[in-house]
């Protein structure tokens, strides 16, 4: 199992960027053993479509789940179609984030937020 | 003869692009055409009151995509600068909204799965105000892009007359779809500070177009010199100066025009009409 999480840092203590599309990092890490891989997020600065494209790049490193501040419409709709859950409204750092769903206290969301 | 084409535009919004567009068309009457291309927010009907006799919907071409034949190879959101069309998963989604109409994913799709599906962005109706031909456009509200339905209006230009375009504030792609290709630019501004930095985008945008153009002050006596000393710096005649008058303001609140309640003014526009004509046959 991999969860992509949206990032201001490139490490597990770093706070957890409240956009999906344009946050700077994207980290994926396996909760099981918490190993991850930290990438730089080349959308971010895109003029329009960068929620899609950073959909597609979690999607190609086998994220299943995502979590994330907010995740708006058009970004939910292309996980969605790649069969990956979203945990939006999220806060605080990678690693707590990742604890808690561990723990099972992370709902998916019910639909997207903001564009 | 070939009607002359006038856009009329400005950097900065709300400096009178309408009411010089309106009050220079309606003394030309038959001679002239008016187009509305501010189709975000077109008002210049509220001082024509024409009478709409055509209406048209406007639709954009936009990919559809028949998932039985698709192979999921993602050559058409390879060739996509825009992400209207994306291949993820074991499904191909398509964006319209961010679609740009370049028929290139139709073009590479080597299993012939998609196929084009027009898109509503907005609606042009056309009509007379005593003898004026009016022509504008609706952008469908919560629609993005603009220009194509811009490039739409711009079909219904009548060469055999002088076409007054009122064209959308500011200097991106709906200003250029307004501008492009016209006879001449009249930038309307006002002597601030925030109408001399907008004019000053606004000019370089009719620079790189290369089309002549002339400077309009409104609410002339308010403010600083500036704009004038802009305007001889570069070269740019200004062609009319509107004092900041209460009467004109209160014309304007009512839905009326200047030239209509002012005769002088009616004077004054069409010398204006008149000096773009001679600028524009020098050029």
């Amino acid at each position: 199992m991999k969860v992509a999480v949206s990032s201001t840092g490139p490490d597990l203590d770093s706070q957890i960027d409240p956009r999906f599309g344009r946050c700077s990092y994207f980290i994926i890490i396996n909760p099981e053993d918490m190993a991850f891989e930290v990438y730089p997020n080349e959308n971010a600065s895109l003029g329009g479509g960068a929620g899609i494209q950073s959909a597609q790049f979690v999607a190609s490193k086998g994220a299943q789940v995502v979590i994330t501040g907010n995740c708006g419409p058009k970004a939910m709709k292309a996980l969605e179609a790649a069969g990956i859950k979203v945990i939006s409204n999220q806060t605080g750092t990678v690693r707590e984030a990742i604890e808690q769903f561990k723990e099972g206290r992370l709902e998916p969301a019910s639909g997207p937020g903001g564009p | 003869m070939k009607g002359m084409i006038i856009s009329v535009a400005s950097g900065k919004g709300g400096t009178g692009k309408t009411t010089i567009a309106t009050n220079l068309a309606v003394p030309l009457s038959e001679k002239a055409q008016l187009l509305d291309c501010d189709v975000e927010q077109p008002n210049a009907h509220l001082f024509l009151n024409p009478t709409f006799t055509h209406s048209v919907k406007v639709t954009v071409p936009v990919p559809h995509v028949d998932e039985k034949k698709c192979n999921l190879c993602g050559k058409c959101a390879e060739i996509c600068q825009f992400k209207a069309i994306v291949v993820i998963g074991k499904s191909v989604l398509t964006f319209p909204d961010m679609c740009h109409s370049c028929g290139g994913c139709v073009e590479v799709c080597p299993e012939k799965a998609i196929t084009e599906r027009g898109r509503e962005v907005g609606l042009i109706e056309r009509g007379y105000a005593d003898g004026l031909d009016f022509v504008h456009g609706r952008l469908r509200v919560g629609e993005a892009m603009s220009p194509p339905l811009i490039k739409k209006l711009r079909t219904y230009q009548d060469t055999s007359k002088a076409t007054i375009i009122d064209a959308p504030p500011g200097t991106s792609c709906p200003v250029i779809a307004a501008m492009k290709g016209t006879d001449f630019v009249l930038l309307v501004t006002e002597p601030t500070p925030f109408g001399l930095y907008d004019l000053k985008l606004a000019a370089g945008a009719v620079r790189i177009l290369g089309i002549p153009c002339g400077i309009i002050i409104n609410r002339s006596d308010l403010g600083d010199n500036r704009v004038k000393e802009f305007a001889d710096e570069e070269g740019i005649p200004v062609l009319l100066e509107i004092p900041f008058d209460r009467r004109i303001a209160e014309i304007y609140s009512r839905g009326e025009l200047i030239v209509e309640v002012m005769p002088e003014w009616k004077e004054r526009f069409l010398g204006l009409y008149e000096s773009i004509t001679r600028i524009a046959n020098r050029d």
